[in-house]
């Protein structure tokens, strides 16, 4: 069942389609890192301002500067995820200091795993894990819209099962 | 307790014949209380001596009357409780006592059949039957049939495994087997002679004892070290010997035989399609002799060791059989990373290198105990390109390529663009790799 062809995605040759992620995780990932961050922040400045004097308050500045890093990671993080159906295979590529690239062929998928914990759930994200029989496979794409999340399940699943092979 | 439809379905197909396991089996974990006792006592000698005295003759043989026939009846009830039946598609094990356990394990899905053979067991004239398959447990295994009915059921597991009809499984029998390669003794011994890691233990075990005694004067301290260190110095090099020796290879229809042991005896099969990843390890002190040992990675079997110690050509012959179609490639072959890979990591670079022929991914690493290993495109199941900062600063990066036996086999270090390329050209490799492969059932096509 290898069709090898390109025309039913649309994708010329080699040349992959990207997708980025949706902007919710990342808005995600950005709320929570300021609230806790925040929080962080305003306990130790009364802590200290309490216990150690006024000036020594001033430490709170460093959770909020790490707030401010941790905003521009997390957005160069969000914005390097993306992945790319090809005809026979998923693309994964992600990273920006330590980029990653996984390729993998749907006949090897052995389990496709869409999840979603609480705080993902009220954001309305998920997301899809590939599984194969390597366990040194990591092929998760998150924060995916659930609709989104489903229908590249779906199509996996078919795709998988379409070229399906063993060990 | 199955649903009724299940129930009639079932019937409708010939009976299962449940069988049991050897009568020996309840023996088997006899010298369990007593292994406690004298641990026991070891650890503790003037608490167990103290404790001794206290006894009378009368305490001992009401405990005796007690733990015997209790532990000869949990032998007898979980040795009654489990059953095994061979089904058309299917080895299925109903065990526990208490607990209900049903393990169904399908038979294309085998990876490998081993039969070994402890010391006692040997005596005995029983073995024990394991199947391999991904995911399997300890419990899976037929601890102990005897020993003809263990060499009967591999043969009949296997033709079935293989697809022959369900009648004819039974009569098929054991198929004939080939011998590749038989490791003499000598040649054995020489090589864990010529085994750094051997002296090195050793050296360890009779070096630190003396220093701590020097140091503590202390009898435990020196003991709780000195054992240890002996046990790990008796293993790599006593151990290895008795465990890898009369190394036999062989092939059959079935697959690759494996058969090693001086007491204790393992027969293992892998069945033809199952081996995901071979290495061809070259020692330091063994290229002299041109020497070397291959290991390979089957889903599911802990085994990792095909030949022990050959010549590098017969190995290379052996390699050829194991995976059909495929050539060793030459060390020639190989091409090293870029000269700017010293700066991501000194020294080392010169001992990585890669070649991608039609059959393999081949990648060498090491640069003293040179380690090759080959991966069947077929076997791949995903490739990853992986670039640190100060790597994309080099412009250079790894290629990773994931097999099914849980080893990933990486090619580092090279040249950032050739890695891209690689990426793209072996998730399509891996892809069309299937189509030459083999079915599960082997014999069937």
């Amino acid at each position: 069942m290898e069709t090898g062809s390109t025309a039913d995605t649309g994708t010329t040759g080699d040349e992959p389609v990207w997708t980025g992620l949706p902007p919710g995780l990342l808005r995600m990932r950005r709320l929570l890192l300021v609230v806790w961050l925040g929080l962080l922040a305003v306990g130790l400045g009364l802590l200290l301002g309490l216990l150690a004097g006024p000036p020594w308050a001033a430490f709170a500045v460093l959770p909020l500067a790490l707030m401010g890093w941790g905003w521009v990671m997390l957005g160069r993080n969000w914005a390097s995820w993306r992945y790319a159906e090809r005809a026979d295979d998923l693309l994964i590529s992600r990273g920006v200091l330590w980029q990653e690239e996984t390729v993998v062929p749907y006949g090897r998928m052995q389990l496709v795993e869409v999840t979603s914990g609480p705080v993902e759930r009220h954001f309305g994200l998920a997301s899809v894990q590939l599984r194969t029989a390597a366990a040194a496979t990591d092929a998760t794409i998150p924060g995916l819209d659930p609709d989104e999340a489903e229908r590249l399940r779906d199509r996996l699943t078919e795709l998988g099962e379409a070229r399906s092979a063993g060990l | 307790m199955t649903a009724p439809g299940v129930d009639d379905a079932v019937r409708g197909r010939p009976t299962v014949t449940e069988r049991r396991l050897h009568p020996v089996t309840p023996l088997r974990r006899a010298w369990a209380p007593i292994a406690v006792v004298i641990g026991w006592a070891v650890h503790d000698p003037d608490q167990a001596q103290r404790q001794l005295t206290r006894l009378t003759t009368t305490t001992l043989l009401i405990a005796l009357a007690v733990v015997i026939p209790a532990a000869a009846l949990y032998g007898f009830l979980t040795w009654w409780f489990t059953h095994f039946a061979v089904t058309d598609a299917e080895l299925r094990i109903r065990t526990g006592l208490l607990f209900r356990r049903t393990a169904h394990i399908r038979l294309e899905r085998i990876q490998a059949v081993d039969v070994t053979q402890p010391l006692l067991a040997r005596v005995a004239g029983v073995a024990k039957l394991k199947l391999d398959v991904v995911g399997a447990d300890k419990k899976d295994e037929l601890a102990f049939l005897g020993e003809d009915e263990a060499r009967a059921l591999r043969a009949e597991l296997l033709a079935r495994a293989a697809g022959f009809a369900p009648e004819t499984a039974h009569e098929v029998g054991e198929a004939p087997s080939r011998e590749l390669l038989r490791v003499p003794p000598g040649v054995l011994a020489v090589s864990l002679v010529l085994t750094a890691a051997t002296w090195a233990t050793l050296a360890a075990a009779l070096v630190v004892p003396p220093l701590l005694w020097w140091a503590t004067h202390s009898v435990w301290t020196v003991l709780a070290t000195a054992l240890p260190l002996l046990g790990a110095a008796g293993a790599s090099s006593v151990g290895r010997f008795v465990g890898e020796y009369d190394w036999t290879v062989g092939e059959s229809p079935d697959g690759l035989r494996i058969d090693h042991g001086l007491l204790d005896r393992t027969h293992e099969t892998v069945p033809p399609g199952r081996v995901q990843t071979v290495r061809i390890v070259e020692p330091l002190l063994w290229r002299r002799r041109g020497w070397v040992r291959v290991e390979l990675d089957v889903a599911g079997s802990s085994n990792s060791v095909l030949v022990p110690v050959a010549p590098r050509e017969v190995a290379e012959a052996v390699i050829a059989r194991v995976l059909p179609g495929v050539t060793v490639p030459p060390l020639s072959a190989l091409s090293r990373p870029p000269r700017r890979a010293a700066r991501c990591v000194p020294w080392w670079w010169r001992g990585y290198g890669l070649v991608v022929t039609d059959a393999v991914f081949a990648a060498r690493h090491g640069l003293l105990r040179r380690s090759l290993a080959l991966v069947p495109h077929a076997k791949v199941q995903s490739v990853r390109l992986a670039q640190g900062p100060w790597q994309r600063v080099w412009r250079v990066a790894d290629v990773h390529v994931d097999t099914g036996a849980n080893k990933t086999v990486t090619a580092r270090l090279r040249d950032a663009q050739e890695a891209a390329e690689l990426l793209r050209a072996q998730a399509e490799r891996s892809r069309t790799g299937r189509r030459g492969a083999r079915p599960d059932r082997w014999m069937a096509s």
